[in-house]
């Protein structure tokens, strides 16, 4: 159900496109005002998120140490399970965001005759990977429309993903990866008991929706194929603000409504988990909180049972006990 | 279930009932499943004098179980408002409030999920909790889009849910060390509690025990003189042991450290043959040092109900370091109590510029690692002791002993205390056996009892919680023929107790330094013949089992 809605949202923006772009002439509508403001909300939903979090501040330093700490001087510390160190923290932190270090750990608990054991498993971790990557080429690829002259990066990047040189124009292994670790992490979700109850339809929702954005990209290229050149015209325009809606069929307008919808989600739903990651404090601090004094800035003082009120209650049977005392 | 005993009994449950978990979760969406209260699963309200005696608002009598809470006129104001404040007092919370993407990472981490198949206690439903009416009030897309958004309205029975699953969570971080973003539901079962006692909601197994120690100085309600008479009782039954005498310094101005320990090592077996490690071990190496009676209890329950609470507790330690005038402050055999003292002690009640960063008078070594809280883990220090050779151990002494040892969740996930403990038990033990890769260091499993849970009208959920540890220590004793599990925690020692009863009968727990007092060599001992239990010295044990390899160290596949 949860996930039936979601996908029926997806299906709603693609009739969108359909209704607008072929049916109607709404080409300015979808080639211009949406994408502006897409735009505008998606980075000022970002810095406005952003700061929201930044404004709270981090009152105590609370790392999740997954190592040995720093300690003796014999006793090996684990540098990037538990950083001592700034800069060790940094490390941890680059291996979490470049490599998913957390999700690497995974251990799956199963149970068999009244036997738990704990297996190795690291679908999570490739599909996500797989998944993040790919998309961060797909993106890097795309750059081809934002510049003239195209990147060198862009070039070589593009190329080397297309080295299969299958089919003409030539297919991307990224694409199929990522329409692949997609499906996989949406089929986790939707064949497994346990996920199907814990997933809502925003998990579903912009997993259909990148489905929706890597299909109509692929139609384009390789099926319906489009002028690209008017395509980059068009991206060049919005760029410099003299905006004109490129003379393409609807697939194009439908592909960009839907990247738009991502974008203008984005600020206000769990893919922010983008920001968020750099922010969490058990994860971006040093685990020196012995070794050094941290600040907390709403630290106030707190009524206290003192020595001299506890001494007061037990005078005397502590001078019965034999115990000193501060007053006598 | 057994008929002739009641559901707070171990012996009303039985491991091949309990160990027949169903995952499938009900046909029910969660937010439409009632909460229900089963006898065994839920502990106690606390006492409104209580809470009057700490200052805590809207103490009331009540119970789980009635229909009625009787919550205060504008209950739902009073949570709105305490979540903004903690909104903007904590980044975690306001962070973990938005970027879970439920991958699902965390859902089989957490002990009470394994042990019970309840889907609201996979740490991420968990969370889901607070962030759905978080999502409802606070975030925009919930307020258009409701139930679509994951959003719910606050009710009765959400805050039924809350005190249930709130108090289903030890803390214990285990889902943390595996999410990819680091959320800790410990820190989102904080808050959750910190905003039921706003409505006086709150349990007696915590709340009692923090009401004593803010008066009296330990959780137990122990009071100067009682202590006096237990500690030296202790040192008796060392004198018997050993048949060297020891004095006990309490309250001793102008010792150099002073010594603060969990309340529990005070009262039950076998926290108190640790303790009377400790008399031991001090005395042995002539340490100037005092215990405190104001200070009475290393252990604070503060933290399970909330920051303000954790820091008016702590704040004894150093307030008696300075009445005392010592050097330095040395900590036992505790777990959460390290959280509190690595992670909150020095930003709450520090820096204690009156005293000395920590160094051994035995060894020389300057602990770097404390040196701006000024105080040590016991571990940290009798493993620099074993380092330097300033023990004289006979690990003999403890050879009908096969030792498994269980990482306690704080040290391990809030400090990182992973191999001092070994090293102090592999120098007193010869039989040290690890259980399995998954179910130690930082992916240690709670002993269902911490954060306050281990009461025993929580029985079914402490067995449930401590299903993932019991049947680790039941398979190093199949295979290894284990007997004994060390802990350096004292709710370990209490509750491990029950849970090795239950899933590993057989298993005793000891805490390290009981294992390394027993073997210490003491200057003008007699013949030792009985340990600190008063059990022959060498028990004679029966073989292990034909596949066991008899190397000192084994690591379990
Ligand atoms: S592992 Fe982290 S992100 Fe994934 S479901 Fe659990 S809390 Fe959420
Ligand atoms: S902190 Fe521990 S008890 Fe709480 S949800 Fe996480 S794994 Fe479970």
């Amino acid at each position: 159900m949860k996930a039936l809605v979601s996908l029926a949202a997806v299906l709603v923006l693609l009739l969108a496109a359909y209704v607008g772009v072929h049916l109607g002439d709404l080409r300015w509508l979808f080639g211009v005002v949406v994408p502006y403001f897409a735009a505008a909300v998606f980075l000022v939903g970002i810095v406005v998120k952003v700061i929201g979090w930044g404004r709270s501040p981090v009152p105590f330093r609370i790392p999740t140490t997954c190592g040995q700490q720093k300690s003796l001087p014999w006793i090996k510390q684990d540098k990037l399970d538990n950083p001592a160190t700034g800069w060790q923290a940094m490390g941890r932190m680059a291996l979490e965001i470049l490599a998913f270090r957390s999700l690497f750990r995974n251990r799956e608990t199963v149970l068999r005759d009244g036997q738990l054991a704990y297996r190795t498993n690291k679908w999570l971790w490739a599909a996500a990977l797989a998944f993040h990557y790919s998309m961060l080429i797909i993106v890097l690829r795309h750059l081809r429309f934002f510049f003239a002259p195209i990147p060198r990066f862009v070039d070589v990047l593009t190329n080397v993903d297309g080295f299969l040189q299958v089919g003409v124009p030539g297919i991307y292994i990224t694409s199929f990866v990522f329409l692949g670790a997609v499906t996989f992490l949406l089929a986790r979700r939707l064949g497994w008991a346990r996920m199907r109850y814990l997933s809502l339809p925003a998990d579903y929702f912009p997993l259909f929706l990148f489905l929706a954005i890597g299909c109509t990209g692929l139609w384009m290229r390789h099926i319906d194929k489009v002028d690209v050149s008017q395509v980059k015209a068009a991206v060049m325009g919005l760029l410099v603000l003299a905006p004109h809606p490129p003379a393409v069929g609807w697939i194009f307008y439908a592909h960009l409504f839907c990247v738009s919808t991502l974008l203008a989600y984005f600020p206000f739903s769990k893919l922010m988990h983008l920001g968020g990651v750099f922010l969490s404090p058990t994860r971006n601090l040093a685990n020196d909180n012995r070794a050094r004094h941290h600040v907390n800035p709403w630290n106030r003082p707190l009524p206290v049972h003192t020595y001299a009120e506890y001494e007061d209650e037990f005078r005397d049977r502590m001078r019965e006990a034999g115990l000193p005392l501060d007053k006598e | 279930m057994s008929q002739a005993h009641k559901p707070d009994e171990l012996e009303y449950y039985h491991p091949e009932e309990v160990h027949r978990v169903d995952y499938q979760p009900p046909a029910t969406d969660w937010r439409d499943t009632p909460t229900v209260f089963r006898p065994g699963s839920f502990i106690y309200p606390s006492k409104p004098k209580d809470l009057e005696h700490i200052g805590f608002p809207n103490g009331h009598a009540w119970h789980p179980t009635d229909e009625d809470w009787k919550l205060p006129e504008n209950w739902k104001r009073i949570i709105f408002d305490g979540m903004r404040e903690r909104l903007q007092k904590y980044r975690s919370f306001k962070v973990f409030m938005d970027i879970c993407v439920r991958c699902g990472a965390c859902a089989d981490k957490c002990h009470f999920y394994i042990g019970g198949g309840d889907p609201k206690n996979m740490p991420v439903l968990r969370a889901e909790l607070l962030r759905s009416v978080y999502r409802h009030d606070f975030t925009t897309f919930g307020k258009i889009l409701g139930r679509w958004a994951g959003a719910r309205p606050l009710t009765p029975e959400v805050l039924k849910e809350w005190f249930y699953y709130f108090y289903q969570c030890t803390e214990c971080r285990r889902c943390s060390v595996f999410c990819p973003y680091g959320i800790d539901t410990a820190e989102i079962t904080m808050m959750g509690r910190e905003l039921l006692h706003l409505l006086g909601l709150s349990v007696n197994w915590v709340m009692h025990p923090v009401a004593d120690c803010y008066r009296t100085g330990n959780h137990l309600g122990i009071q100067p003189h009682g202590l006096k008479d237990t500690l030296e009782f202790f040192a008796e039954d060392v004198e018997e042991v050993t048949g060297v005498h020891i004095d006990v310094p309490i309250n001793k101005k102008g010792a150099d450290i002073l010594f603060v320990t969990p309340s529990g090592d005070f009262l039950a077996e076998p926290g108190i043959y640790t303790c009377m490690g400790y008399l031991a071990l001090f005395h042995e190496l002539g340490l100037n040092y005092t215990w405190s009676t104001y200070a009475s209890e290393g252990g604070n329950f503060g933290l399970f109900t909330s920051a303000d609470m954790m820091k008016r507790l702590n704040s004894k330690m150093y307030a008696e370091a300075k009445r005392l005038g010592v050097k330095w402050i040395l900590g036992g055999e505790c777990g959460h109590m390290w959280r509190v003292i690595n992670q909150y002690m020095d930003t709450m009640n520090g820096p204690p510029d009156f005293l000395e960063v920590p160094k051994s008078p035995i060894t020389g070594t300057v602990f770097e690692n404390a040196r701006s809280t000024k105080m040590i883990h016991i571990m940290e220090f009798t493993a620099d002791l074993v380092q330097h050779g300033k023990l004289e151990l006979d690990a003999s002494r403890n050879d009908g002993r096969r030792v498994t040892f269980h990482d306690s969740c704080n040290p391990a996930r809030a400090m990182g205390m992973l191999e001092e403990p070994r090293q102090v038990i592999k120098a007193a033990c010869h039989n040290f056996f690890e259980m399995p890769e998954g179910t130690i260091r930082e992916k240690t499993f709670c002993c269902g009892g911490g954060a306050g849970l281990g009461t025993d009208e929580n029985m079914e959920m402490r067995l449930r919680g401590g299903m993932p540890r019991g049947k680790a220590v039941q398979y190093v004793q199949d295979k290894h023929g284990v007997n004994v599990l060390a802990a350096c925690c004292a709710i370990d020692r209490a509750t491990l107790t029950t849970v090795c009863d239950f899933w590993a009968p057989g298993v005793k727990v000891s805490g390290i330094t009981e294992l390394v007092a027993n073997a210490l060599v003491m200057k003008g001992e007699k013949e030792r013949e009985l340990n600190f239990r008063k059990e022959p010295m060498r028990d004679e044990v029966e073989a292990p089992p034909a596949d066991s390899e008899e190397h000192p160290t084994v690591e379990a596949a």
